[in-house]
C-alpha cells in the first residue's frame, strides 16, 4: 500500500509538473476565433497558403458555437486577455467596440482595395470612417420560393412583392395535407433570430425601435401592424412549431421541400441550390424581401467580419492574415480551389463583376441587389438615432431584442396576446434605456 | 393468484419497468450514434429514417478538421489530474470528520455541498480575471484547478458517507498495536474503501469529462478538451447534425468504453451502505 501510495503519489506531481509547464509559443503564432460556418471552415482548409506566404506566421484556430464565441470574445475583448489576435465577430459588435476603443483600425493600405467592398457592408463595420472589422461575408435578406409550387398554384412572385401578396402566394401553396407550408419564417426567440427578421419585417411597416430621444416604440400603432400580421401569416399558413424554429430549422425545412416560401439570409441560397443538400435544388427562385409601406430597412444588412483586438501581442501578423482572409486574391482561390459558386459573398463588388461567379451563382444578382439596397445608417421611415438595419448598434440592445423576441415568440405560440407582448417588451425595454442613462 | 404467480409477475413487472427506464435513458445515446452514420440530410429528415446506407464520411470530416487526439489528452489529463489532486486531499478531510467528527463537522459538510448549488456562471467573471491575471487562461493547470474544486464536496461527501461506517473497533485496534493516524489510513482505511474510492473516482472522473462551461469560457485552443471540439461543430447558418453526432460519439467513446470495464466497481461502490 505504501508503494501504491508513494506512486500515486509521484503520477500526480507529475501530472501537475506537466500541466504547469508553460505551452510555448512562437511570437508569430496567431490564434483566431471563429464560428463553425461553411465559408469559414474553408478558410481554415486554405490556411496553408497564406503560412507558406508567410512563413513567419503560424496560424492556431478556435472554432465554437455562435453564442458561445460571442461570450468568449467578449469576455477576453472586454478584458483585453490578448487570448485571441484575430476574432470573428459581426456587423453588431464591430462599430461598438471600435467605438470603445477595443477594436485596432483594419489596415487597408496598399493593394488591399477597401473601395472594392461593398460601401453598405464597409459603412456597417467603421465608425466614425474607419474601419474596425474586416468583412469576410457579408448578407442581406431575400425571397426564396418554390418556382414549381408557385407556377403550380397560378401565382407569380416579382421582384420585389408586398408583404399582401406573399400572403397571398402563402395562402395558395399551403397544403399542409400534403406536408407543404405557403411560408417558413423565423419563430425562435433571440434578438439573432426571429428579431432580426421581424425588425426588417416592422421597418418596412414604418416601425423603429427607438424615437429620436432613445425612447422604446414598441407599442406603435407600425410595431402591432407588423407583429399581427406576422403572427396571424405564420399561424395559417406557416409549418407546426413555428415558434422554435430559426435559420437552420427553416432551412432542413426548406430542403426537405415542405416550404413554399422562406424569407432569410441571403447566404442560404447557396445551401438551397445545393443538390448535395436540397432536394428542391433545381426548383428555387429569389426575390427582394417584401415591403409594407415602404422598402426602407425592408431587408437586413450583416456581415461576418474579422477583427483585431488592441490587447494583441501579435498586431503585425494578424493584420496580415486579416488582409488576405478578406482580400480579393483569397475570393481568387476559393473559386479556383472549390469552384465559384463556393466563394465568400456579400462583400467585394469584383466578386459580382467576375463572369464565372455570375455563371456559378444564379443568386448573385438578388443578392447583390438586397445588399445594396440595405443601409445601416438610414434604415427607417421615421428617423431614428441608431445604426444597423435589424439592429440598433448600442450596447443595451442584445438584452432589449431577446425580450422582445420571447415576447412575440409567447405571442406566435398563443401564450399571450400581441398587444401583451408589445406592452411588455415596451417596458422592459424603457426601464433598460433609462437605466442606460439614455434619458 | 398464487403467492408464487404474484412473485412471478411482480419480478416481470419490475423487469419490465427497469428496462424501459434503461431504453429511455439509452435512447438519445443510440440516436446521437445513429446520426454520426447518416448525411446531413438524412439527419434532418422527417419522419426520421431508422434504416439507411451508412456512411463514415462525418468522422472523416472531424477527424480531417479537429485534432482529435490533442482534445482527448487534454481530456485524460484534467479529469485524471484532477480526480487524483480531489482525491488526495478528499480522502483525510473525510477520514477527520468520518473519526474525529468535531461540534461543527455536519456544518462543515454542508457548507461543502451548498457551494455546488452557486450557478457556475456567478463566478465566471472573477475566475475568468484571476485565470488572466495569473497566466492560466487557455491552461490545463486552470482547468485541473477548477475541475477539483468542482467535484471535491461530492467526492468528500461520499467517502465520509462510507467512511463511517467502517466499524471504529479495527482502527481502535490497529491503535492499540500502535498504529499512527497515518497507518491508520494508509494501511487500515484505503484497503478496506478501494472499492468506494474507485467509484468515487470514476463518478469524479466522468464528471470532468463532460463538463463543458468552465472548459468554453477558459480555454481556447492549447487546452481545449474534446467537450469543446463538440461544441465546435454547432453551427448558426449550416447543416451540422450529422458532423456534432460524429464528434460527439467520438467523444464519448473512450468515457463508456473505460466506463464499461469499471461498471462491477461503479455499481459496488455506488451502492455501498445501502444494504448493510
Amino acid at each position: 500500500m505504501k508503494h501504491l501510495t508513494k506512486n500515486t503519489l509521484t503520477y500526480a506531481v507529475s501530472i501537475a509538473a506537466a500541466m504547469t509547464a508553460a505551452s510555448a509559443m512562437s511570437a508569430t503564432q496567431i490564434t483566431v476565433a471563429t464560428v463553425n460556418n461553411g465559408h469559414m471552415i474553408e478558410m481554415q482548409k486554405l490556411t496553408p497558403e497564406f503560412e507558406k506566404a508567410n512563413p513567419d506566421i503560424k496560424v492556431k484556430w478556435v472554432t465554437l458555437e455562435e453564442g458561445v464565441l460571442r461570450q468568449n470574445v467578449t469576455q477576453d475583448i472586454a478584458n483585453k486577455s490578448g487570448l485571441y489576435d484575430v476574432m470573428t465577430i459581426g456587423m453588431y459588435e464591430a462599430p461598438i467596440w471600435g467605438e470603445r476603443g477595443w477594436l485596432q483600425a483594419v489596415d487597408t493600405s496598399g493593394s488591399y482595395d477597401e473601395k472594392d467592398i461593398l460601401p453598405s457592408i464597409r459603412d456597417g463595420l467603421s465608425y466614425k470612417g474607419t474601419m474596425y472589422a474586416a468583412p469576410f461575408y457579408g448578407e442581406s435578406s431575400m425571397v426564396m420560393y418554390r418556382k414549381d409550387l408557385v407556377k403550380a398554384a397560378g401565382m407569380e412572385i416579382n421582384d420585389r412583392d408586398s408583404w399582401e401578396h406573399i400572403r397571398d402566394v402563402a395562402a395558395a401553396v399551403n397544403n399542409p395535407e400534403k406536408g407543404i407550408y405557403g411560408i417558413c419564417l423565423r419563430g425562435k426567440a433571440g434578438w439573432g433570430d426571429n428579431m432580426a427578421f421581424m425588425t426588417a419585417m416592422a421597418n418596412s411597416f414604418g416601425a423603429r425601435w427607438f424615437d429620436e430621444s432613445w425612447k422604446p416604440q414598441l407599442e406603435t400603432a407600425e410595431w402591432k401592424n407588423a407583429v399581427n400580421f406576422y403572427v396571424d401569416l405564420l399561424n395559417k399558413y406557416g409549418p407546426p412549431g413555428a415558434s422554435s424554429n430559426s435559420f437552420n430549422e427553416n432551412l432542413a425545412l426548406f430542403n426537405e421541400g415542405k416550404c413554399g416560401m422562406w424569407i432569410d439570409a441571403t447566404i442560404a441560397a447557396s445551401f438551397v441550390t445545393d443538390p448535395k443538400q436540397s432536394k428542391v435544388a433545381d426548383q428555387v427562385g429569389f426575390a427582394q424581401s417584401p415591403y409594407s409601406v415602404t422598402e426602407k430597412g425592408a431587408n437586413w444588412l450583416w456581415a461576418w467580419a474579422l477583427g483585431i483586438p488592441v490587447a494583441t501581442k501579435n498586431a503585425e501578423a494578424a493584420q496580415k492574415f486579416v488582409r488576405w482572409a478578406t482580400s480579393k486574391e483569397y475570393i481568387q482561390l476559393v473559386g479556383q480551389n472549390n469552384g465559384w459558386a463556393a466563394v465568400p459573398t456579400g462583400t467585394r463588388a469584383s466578386t459580382y463583376a467576375n463572369p464565372e461567379f455570375q455563371e456559378a451563382a444564379v443568386f448573385a444578382d438578388a443578392e447583390l441587389k438586397a445588399i445594396n439596397s440595405a443601409n445601416p445608417n438610414d434604415s427607417t421611415l421615421k428617423p431614428s438615432p441608431y445604426v444597423g438595419v435589424q439592429f440598433a448598434a448600442i450596447p443595451e440592445f442584445q438584452a432589449i431584442g431577446t425580450t422582445t423576441g420571447q415576447m412575440i415568440s409567447g405571442a406566435l405560440s398563443g401564450s399571450m396576446t400581441i398587444d401583451q407582448a408589445l406592452k411588455s417588451a415596451n417596458t422592459s425595454a424603457d426601464r433598460q434605456m433609462r437605466q442606460a442613462g439614455y434619458y | 393468484m398464487t403467492l408464487n404467480q404474484q412473485r412471478k409477475l411482480k419480478t416481470i413487472l419490475t423487469g419490465l419497468f427497469a428496462w424501459t427506464v434503461a431504453l429511455v435513458l439509452f435512447f438519445p445515446i443510440f440516436w446521437m450514434f445513429i446520426t454520426s452514420f447518416k448525411t446531413e440530410l438524412q439527419a434532418i429528415s422527417v419522419p426520421p429514417s431508422l434504416f439507411f446506407e451508412p456512411t463514415l464520411e462525418n468522422f472523416r470530416i472531424v477527424q480531417e478538421r479537429s485534432d482529435y487526439i490533442h482534445h482527448a489528452w487534454n481530456s485524460v489529463v484534467t479529469s485524471f489530474g484532477s480526480t487524483i489532486i480531489a482525491l488526495i486531499i478528499a480522502i483525510p478531510a473525510a477520514y477527520s470528520m468520518a473519526f474525529f467528527p468535531g461540534k461543527r463537522t455536519k456544518d462543515i459538510l454542508l457548507w461543502m455541498l451548498s457551494t455546488k448549488m452557486l450557478p457556475a456562471v456567478g463566478v465566471l467573471v472573477p475566475i475568468y480575471i484571476l485565470c488572466r491575471d495569473y497566466g492560466l487562461l487557455d491552461s490545463k493547470t486552470a482547468l485541473v484547478i477548477i475541475f477539483t474544486l468542482m467535484n471535491l464536496p461530492i467526492i468528500v461527501w461520499m467517502l465520509f458517507s462510507y467512511f463511517k461506517d467502517l466499524p471504529k473497533e479495527i482502527l481502535e485496534a490497529a491503535r492499540m498495536d500502535g498504529a499512527t493516524p497515518w497507518d491508520e489510513v494508509v494501511k487500515v482505511v484505503l484497503p478496506l474503501s478501494v472499492g468506494a474510492i474507485s467509484s468515487t473516482a470514476l463518478l469524479s472522473i466522468v464528471l470532468c469529462w463532460n463538463e463543458a462551461f468552465w472548459s468554453l469560457n477558459l480555454t481556447a485552443s492549447d487546452a481545449a478538451p474534446l467537450t469543446a471540439m463538440i461544441a465546435s461543430y454547432s453551427s448558426p447558418e449550416g447543416l451540422f447534425w450529422a458532423k456534432l453526432s460524429a464528434a460527439s460519439t467520438l467523444a464519448c467513446a473512450p468515457i463508456v468504453v473505460f466506463g464499461w470495464f469499471c461498471q462491477k466497481q461503479l455499481v459496488q461502490g455506488l451502492t455501498f451502505g445501502a444494504v448493510k
